[in-house]
């Protein structure tokens, strides 16, 4: 009874002090930990940009004649960014439609069990080494789009995308674009369908006894509640894919030129699969230029996840 | 939880110390008393990574105290480093040093009391490779070879390739030239070649980087040969060890036409002059490749690659390590193990007894 009470007075004090000022050392030490690693997260992101700045200085104030392919660094590092963002771009007009439609088919269509392992499944996609895809791209889909592409360019050929002539090889923009599509599909579905999960009950259910069809209700309830997600998921979706670099180099037929043909066996080069072909075997002024389109797809990427977030924090604000 | 948190963290920390403390006396290289001693290092071509593999396994296992390393960072950067000086004793490269670097380079072997040795130590023969549905012997001129890869000739049933295949049943597909998409030694020699011999269609100088834009591009010799292999009528160029399930074309040479061969670039190499302004007394060699031989036994698209070093180096342990691995290298035994690993032509006679005398002015 006696010493009941004393541990209970202890714990107490104990209580007092904590919140008077004097903190326990085991306090102390967790809120150091949290602190340092916050930081040690801002040091790196801030010291690779510092790096890519400070190498690639010497780019900027070089002259042109001394530069790769003796072009202005905006002349070099423009086509490439081209490159960049037009095969993200052709990847997550792909993905988004699919992705969306996988959501739907998981969170509102599929069976409980069934869509389970179909969310299981797509998750996985993500988990497949970009490598990976490389190879299955150049040796099974690249070969099988030959014919898909001799189809677009004879009947779409009207159409600057399929302008043609086709390629023989199937190494084209579409094939390198079909590619990061699925690459990008897992994280774009997996946004979706968190919140096409997340539809209020009630409403659906309102939708449905006013007479609504299912797919009438997914059209007016599901996907005006999901909208923000969808556009938050493709934004990571095209983040990913701007930076991809493996999968691009291997199967991607580049030739550094600005061309909105996809069908063809030239192709803009992206900057990380140009960093990656030309980064071995370059030297002295040839490395600062890449350093610096590196710092420019740095900057894309950074620019499109802003905007990412901002949509995301946007929609829950709502 | 924090009170058991501690002392764990402390003794991961004494053991993270021991471990490193134990790391760091594993690499004092003990003379053995047979062979030399020492650690080189070298960095340059990536073409010659394959034959410096086969050389340093087989240096190292005859000198159990010297240790040999390559660095595959490409051809300019291992000529700058050597320039550079510091660590970087030896240099591989797919080309000479030039009229700037010459001066340099001799500067940063005479700091050092000694003179710069370069020396050609590897050949290899590159293929022209297609892949053409019923055709299994085709004859390219350089012209027409120019002509194709640069987008002027773009049927297989030209007239002008029907005229350098007599007889042969040309089919109306389309042609795709392949070039390499990555910086290459391959297309420096490559394109040296249609620019020597094909000077009025190729008005391009020679690049390691394919100077023209658009067309189909691969990336490294396994990207190259699996966008030959993919499509149909499809040409490019590789090693020739690389070359294997696709069609090989002969090329011409005088008046017959001439497959790739290890003893054809070899007589060709044998057969080419040393270019006066980038060679210099017995111990620097820069070859001007001859690309317009007229000569059937000799094959004119190959890639010369050299090594260059110091004949005297600040330590002794050092120049002897040099002297002998350089000696390794062009011996017959090295140049076997070269053709073995990276499919690379043995060096012709007359040059190894050039080589030889560069070799054996290191450390004399």
């Amino acid at each position: 009874m006696e010493a009941h009470a004393e541990t209970t007075s202890q714990a107490g004090q104990l209580l007092a002090s904590a919140s008077g000022g004097r903190r326990r050392p085991g306090d102390r030490i967790f809120s150091n930990a949290t602190v340092s690693a916050a930081v040690t997260v801002l040091a790196i992101l801030g010291g690779v940009a510092l790096f890519l700045i400070i190498k690639s200085a010497p780019a900027v104030t070089a002259s042109s004649v001394d530069l790769p392919e003796g072009k202005s660094l905006v002349d070099y590092i423009a086509p490439l960014a081209f490159g960049t963002v037009l095969a993200a771009v052709v990847a997550v007009i792909i993905a988004v439609p699919l992705a969306v439609a996988v959501a739907l088919f998981i969170s509102h269509i599929a069976p409980r069990r069934l869509a389970n392992t179909l969310a299981y499944i797509v998750d996985l996609l993500a988990a497949i080494p970009s490598i990976v895809y490389g190879l299955w791209g150049i040796f099974v889909l690249g070969p099988a789009m030959v014919p898909i592409l001799d189809w677009l360019v004879d009947k779409l050929g009207f159409i600057p995308f399929f302008e043609g002539p086709a390629s023989v090889t199937g190494r084209t923009m579409l094939t390198a674009g079909l590619v990061l599509a699925v690459m990008i599909l897992p994280i774009i579905s997996a946004v979706a369908r968190e919140v096409f999960a997340q539809t209020p009950r009630k409403n659906e259910e309102a939708a449905l006894a006013l007479g609504a069809t299912r797919w009438e209700m997914i059209r007016m309830v599901v996907l005006p509640f999901g909208r923000s997600a969808v556009i938050s998921g493709s934004m990571l979706g095209l983040g990913r894919a701007l930076g991809e670099t493996m999968a691009v180099t291997i199967i991607l037929s580049v030739s550094g030129i600005v061309s909105f043909d996809l069908v063809s066996q030239s192709n803009p080069t992206p900057i990380a699969a140009n960093i990656a072909l030309k980064f071995p075997e370059a030297s002295g002024i040839d490395v600062n230029a890449l350093i610096a389109s590196g710092l420019v797809l740095f900057g894309i990427t950074l620019v499109v996840n802003m905007i990412a977030r901002l949509v995301i924090s946007r929609s829950n604000l709502q | 939880m924090s009170r058991k948190l501690l002392p764990a963290l402390a003794a991961s920390a004494v053991l993270a110390l021991g471990a490193a403390a134990c790391g760091g006396s594993d690499d004092n290289a003990d003379a053995s008393g047979d062979g030399v001693s020492g650690t080189i290092a070298g960095a340059g071509s990536s073409a010659q990574q394959a034959a410096q593999e086969a050389w340093k396994a087989n240096f190292e296992s005859a000198n159990s105290g010297a240790t040999v390393s390559y660095d595959p960072i490409g051809s300019g950067g291992g000529r700058d480093q050597f320039i550079a000086g510091g660590a970087t004793a030896f240099a591989g490269s797919d080309s000479p040093f030039d009229s700037d670097e010459l001066p340099k380079a001799t500067q940063r072997c005479q700091s050092g009391g000694g003179d710069l040795a370069q020396i050609p130590v590897y050949v290899s023969p590159i293929a022209i490779v297609y892949n053409l549905s019923g055709v299994d012997d085709l004859q390219l001129s350089p012209d027409v070879t120019a002509k194709i890869f640069k987008g002027e000739i773009t049927k297989w049933n030209d007239p002008a390739v029907a005229a350098d295949n007599p007889g042969a049943d040309l089919p109306d597909t389309d042609i795709t030239p392949v070039h390499r998409s990555d910086e290459s030694g391959t297309t420096a020699n490559f394109t040296d070649y249609l620019h020597e011999a094909a000077p009025s269609v190729w008005t391009d100088d020679p690049d390691s980087n394919w100077p023209l834009k658009g067309g189909e591009a691969g990336a490294q010799t396994s990207g190259m040969v699996q966008a030959v292999k993919a499509g149909d009528g499809t040409i490019g160029y590789a090693d020739a060890s690389q070359a294997q399930d696709l069609g090989i074309a002969k090329v011409k040479v005088g008046n017959t036409y001439v497959a790739p061969s290890a003893d054809g670039a070899a007589a060709d190499l044998e057969a080419s002059k040393k270019d006066p302004s980038l060679s210099k007394g017995s111990t620097v060699f820069a070859y001007t490749v001859d690309r317009t031989s007229t000569d059937p036994s000799t094959y004119p698209v190959l890639l010369v690659s050299y090594l260059m070093g110091c004949t005297k180096y600040d330590s002794a342990d050092t120049t002897n390590t040099v002297k002998a691995y350089f000696d390794y290298v062009i011996s017959s035994d090295g140049q076997q193990a070269a053709a073995q690993n990276a499919g690379s032509a043995p060096l012709p006679p007359g040059v190894t007894k050039e080589d030889q005398t560069a070799v054996d002015a290191i450390g004399s």
